[in-house]
């Protein structure tokens, strides 16, 4: 039975990103859930960048074992890059089983503002759906609103929707 | 269906190709990766991608001897360099090597994504201005040049001799051969065919409003200019500028356009500014320059600046075999405008039009075939449906006294240039005077 795994690593509480769950539930149609992370990140951590090289840890998380129509988000508050660019929000794997998202970018305070808890739950309840989104299969998409859309600043989270457009959501049937 | 961007990732390193192939297929993009420069040079062999990705320091041939060997495959594919280390010089050196940009790892997610956006909106602009201009190209054929007599073939070869040279042409020929047709042709097969082609029409203009049309006026030069006006020699800046009837300006404007052709530089009616103009002059006559500058009234000077490379055309009289073709080509011209399925012109029509003299040339004919188009009916152009002067009827002679047979000759001349008298007595050989005479001796009257 298809199945999402929200994997908390993060110092969120549990109940708050069971609040999540349902959202995911919804855009994807599949049963979601939150479980404490066991998962160590230690060897992803890049002494030289002081941040943790998501493809790593995505790496690790794809060897994790899954059951047929499974899929894994890790939820961590370390900030992530990918080799090649400065940061990331998060990474997954395409049409694959596992993804990662983390808050450390997704917090005011990083920006030095308030710290604002609603703020950081929204923009990572869209992170989550985003990143989830390309292992249903979803590329970045150019409307404005949707989820899918590529953020590469905090601020363009705050711009889009929690949920795919149309014709995202119209992919994602097609891909159930 | 748009074909997505293609991406080719070029660096030793397998983290980074993976990593830069990741993020760019979640855009939708293709992306392909090579290890190094043998790998990437051997895929370029069988495909082309719109951005290449190079690193800069690899094992092997480098980024930047990469680069140039990219190029001489496919000289149109956008380059961006990434590297860990930049330095000013590998920056600068790459950016004249033709590099679209070049960024150092890590890279901000943000500034790659605009960068690569960026390049393909600039590619995609370079690509469209390819095809606009092969558009033009097209459209600017000189297809209103119909012939295959050898007088208008070597006109099609004077024309492609000069086009792509910068120099001056001066086009002869009768009125009405096509002399504007043909500096169109020239400017068209030029390069500077994709900037404009400014006609002046000397002839049809008072001296002061000739000198007003060709260098533009500043405001309140004279009585009614309001505004600053440009002047046809600045339109045509980085163009041809077309002067017909060049042989009718005025013995002032003669010397201010010596003077502008060979300085490039002019001011306004009226104005003290100098401004620099770039622009090849083509300019066409029917008049005898020659004779003109023998009389004082054209300036030596100007003719010689102006008659660098001649084109003559031939009246129609003189490639009668071209009048078959011209006559099907505007029957054809005139059938798509007017959407009549007029397919062509009967025998006995056509054999009238290849005998008729044509005193207007090729501007005649058309107007004859355009005339005929309105009145004829399908499926062809009848005897009847040319213009009156044309037919059979008025070219036999009454039998009888060689006086009867002058009376008719020189009534069907008149008749064929409309009672304009200079252009019957040259036709008929006779001076002017003499043709009034036998005007009034015969008793022609004009209708």
């Amino acid at each position: 039975m298809p199945a999402i795994h929200i994997l908390n690593g993060s110092i969120i509480e549990s109940e708050k990103l069971g609040r999540l769950a349902r959202t995911v539930e919804n855009v994807f149609g599949v049963a979601t859930n939150v479980v404490q992370s066991t998962i160590s990140i230690d060897r992803a951590f890049d002494q030289s960048r002081g941040q943790y090289n998501s493809t790593a840890i995505l790496a690790i998380l794809v060897n994790q074992p899954v059951r047929q129509n499974e899929k894994n988000i890790l939820v961590v508050d370390e900030d992530l890059y990918i080799p090649v660019l400065t940061f990331v929000f998060g990474e997954a794997q395409l049409n694959g089983v596992a993804a990662i998202v983390s808050t450390h970018r997704l917090q005011n305070q990083f920006y030095g503002l308030p710290h604002d808890d609603t703020l950081m739950m929204d923009r990572l309840q869209k992170e989550i759906v985003h990143e989830l989104g390309h292992t249903f299969g979803l590329y970045h998409c150019r409307q404005f609103e949707c989820v899918m859309r590529s953020s590469t600043y905090v601020e363009e989270i705050d711009l889009k929707k929690a949920e795919p457009c149309h014709t995202c959501s119209a992919l994602l049937k097609q891909a159930a | 269906m748009t074909t997505k961007p293609a991406i080719l990732v070029v660096d030793d390193e397998q983290v980074i190709r993976d990593s830069l192939s990741k993020w760019f297929r979640e855009d939708g993009y293709t992306v392909d990766a090579a290890e190094n420069a043998a790998e990437a040079l051997r895929q370029m062999q069988a495909q082309k991608w719109d951005i290449i990705l190079l690193d800069i320091k690899m094992p092997g041939m480098d980024g930047m001897e990469l680069q140039q060997r990219i190029k001489e495959i496919d000289p149109t594919g956008t380059i961006i360099f990434i590297t860990a280390h930049a330095t000013v010089d590998t920056a600068v050196q790459a950016l004249k090597a033709g590099a679209y940009d070049y960024v150092t790892k890590p890279v901000d997610p943000d500034y790659l994504s605009h960068l690569v956006t960026n390049a393909l909106k600039q590619r995609s602009l370079a690509n469209e201005n390819v095809k606009l201009k092969e558009q033009i190209s097209e459209f600017s054929k000189a297809d209103d040049i119909v012939g295959e007599s050898p007088q208008i073939q070597k006109v099609f070869e004077l024309i492609q001799t000069v086009a792509r040279t910068d120099t001056t042409v001066m086009i002869r020929g009768e009125s009405g051969t096509g002399k504007e047709i043909i500096a169109r042709a020239i400017h068209s097969n030029s390069e500077r065919r994709y900037f404009p082609i400014v006609a002046v029409n000397c002839g049809g203009l008072a001296e002061g409003i000739l000198e007003s049309e060709l260098f533009g006026h500043e405001r309140g030069a004279f009585t009614g200019a309001q505004y600053r006006r440009k002047g046809k020699l600045e339109l045509a800046d980085g163009g041809t500028l077309f002067l017909d009837e060049v042989g009718n300006i005025d013995a002032k404007t003669q010397m201010d356009l010596l003077r502008a052709i060979e300085t490039k530089q002019f001011t306004r009616v009226g104005g003290n500014e100098n401004i620099k103009v770039d622009f090849r002059v083509i300019c066409a006559t029917n008049k005898d320059l020659e004779k003109a500058v023998a009389e004082g009234t054209f300036r030596e000077d100007l003719y010689y600046r102006l008659n660098v490379f001649s084109i003559f055309i031939p009246p129609l009289r003189e490639r009668k075999g071209d009048i078959p073709q011209l006559v099907n080509y505007f029957v054809q011209k005139y059938s798509r405008s007017m959407n009549k399925s007029i397919s062509g012109v009967a025998s006995e029509a056509m054999d009238t039009l290849v005998r008729y003299n044509w005193p207007g040339n090729v501007r005649e004919l058309e107007n004859a075939i355009e005339r005929a188009m309105v009145v004829g009916r399908p499926p062809k152009i009848q005897l009847q449906d040319l213009p009156f002067q044309l037919t059979e009827k008025n070219h036999i002679f009454p039998a009888g006294s060689l006086a009867a047979a002058e009376k008719a000759h020189i009534a069907v001349v008149l008749e064929q240039n409309r009672w304009n008298i200079s252009r019957s007595a040259e036709i008929l050989q006779i001076d002017r005077v003499t043709l009034y005479n036998k005007i009034e001796k015969f008793g022609l009257k004009k209708p």
